[in-house]
């Protein structure tokens, strides 16, 4: 995720403090990583050089967290640019999955196995965010969502996969 | 797998069953405790749903054992195994199987009829029910009227209606979109964990086996309960 983008498309709605934009960062975006106060301080020291925003204000006391930050007609732009513009999409085409499946055909050790071992892994994680979306708001529940679907694809590769091991073993060991 | 145990409600010991010369089941394992959901997965043509009719005595066995409660189902009259699918268990198909000529309050209503429960009392059960799966609107209407989604929720009102033990569930979002299927998994398994019912839930789709406590995968016959795998 692009962290400048997103402080960029925060401060849109009107200028905040450095602690604001993490605050507001992390309850929307930063279930799993919350943001490093050292990282929203060099980012907006960044888009500061770079004239996407401006310090409208700086309370007394110092330090980087008392400036107030707002957004610039070029860091509107910025932002507008970056939400048109299509996210390539992820290939995939070199995982470690695959990479263990072979190595495991080729050292003669149990493929299957390992691919009913990653299965109950994938599945644990996924009761876990099925868990946590019963209890969240919608927003929660996309988030999870998202990241389900996407260990659902690789769950479908397992058993597409699991059902193909004979063919493969043959491919790889000839 | 480890050795069944008193607190265990439905054990299979290499359960085996053979459809001509294709043997469906060959030496399948698995047990469940009263109130887990228990997902079988595993690929088309694996042997889940023929698992799933051995353990709740829709098909007798060729071979091993299923007991419940410690009885083994095929030492049991056919008059006993219909009584205690009547009364023990519930089930929730994939398409709903509801009756097409009676309503949906009709059709929930079925299991406390069957069991003697009278008319109004047990219309009343069913038109709780179907308020707890959130469709107490199409209680009056008739399953050719009502979605796919909500034929569903009606189908597992009807399956928990009369307080089962065990509520086996075959592919029960199969036909179902994302979002109905969630719902219906959601209603089903809080429902379920509300009322102590265990859950056997035959599915290929990890989304809903993410809604179980643990899954048992089935291969070519055979079983592997992946929390006792080593």
């Amino acid at each position: 995720m692009s962290i400048g983008h997103t402080l960029l498309g925060l401060l849109e709605s009107g200028p905040r403090h450095g602690y604001d934009l993490k605050r507001a960062f992390d309850e929307r975006f930063g279930h799993d990583r919350p943001l490093a106060y050292g990282q929203v301080y060099a980012t907006m020291a960044r888009l500061l050089k770079n004239g996407l925003v401006e310090v409208e204000g700086i309370e007394p006391g110092g330090g980087p967290e008392r400036k107030r930050y707002a957004i610039t007609e070029a860091g509107v732009t910025d932002v507008e640019s970056w939400l048109a513009q299509a996210e390539k999409p992820e290939p995939y085409l070199q995982t470690t999955l695959y990479t263990k499946v072979v190595l495991a055909l080729l050292t003669g050790r149990s493929a299957a196995e390992l691919l009913d071992t990653q299965r109950a892994e994938h599945l644990r994680l996924m009761r876990e965010l099925t868990r946590r979306k019963a209890g969240g708001d919608l927003a929660d529940q996309l988030i999870c969502d998202h990241a389900l679907f996407h260990l659902e694809a690789d769950l479908r590769w397992l058993e597409l996969t699991a059902a193909r091991l004979d063919e493969l073993a043959a491919e790889v060991t000839a | 797998m480890n050795e069944a145990t008193d607190t265990d409600l439905l054990v299979g010991t290499g359960v085996r069953k053979t459809y001509g010369h294709t043997a469906a089941l060959d030496g399948a394992n698995l047990r469940i405790r009263p109130g887990e959901v228990v997902a079988v997965m595993g690929p088309s043509g694996s042997g889940k749903s023929t698992l799933l009719h051995c353990l709740a005595g829709i098909v007798p066995v060729d071979g091993g054992q299923v007991r419940y409660r410690g009885r083994d189902l095929a030492a049991m009259s056919d008059a006993e195994r219909s009584a205690l699918r009547r009364t023990e268990f519930g089930f929730v198909f994939q398409f709903g199987r509801l009756v097409p000529e009676l309503t949906c309050l009709e059709n929930v209503a079925i299991p406390l009829r069957l069991a003697g429960t009278r008319r109004r009392a047990a219309e009343a059960e069913a038109a709780a029910w179907l308020d707890r799966l959130e469709v107490a609107d199409v209680a009056g209407q008739r399953p050719g009227d009502i979605s796919g989604g909500q034929g569903q929720r009606v189908a597992v009102a009807r399956a928990l209606v009369g307080g089962p033990r065990v509520i086996f569930a075959d592919e029960p979002t199969g036909a179902l979109d994302s979002l109905n299927g969630e719902r219906v998994m959601r209603l089903l398994t809080d429902a379920a964990r509300d009322t102590g019912a265990a859950v056997v839930l035959v599915t290929h789709e990890a989304r809903v086996a993410a809604y179980s406590d643990r899954e048992i995968v089935v291969r070519d016959g055979k079983t592997r309960d992946m929390a006792n795998a080593s």
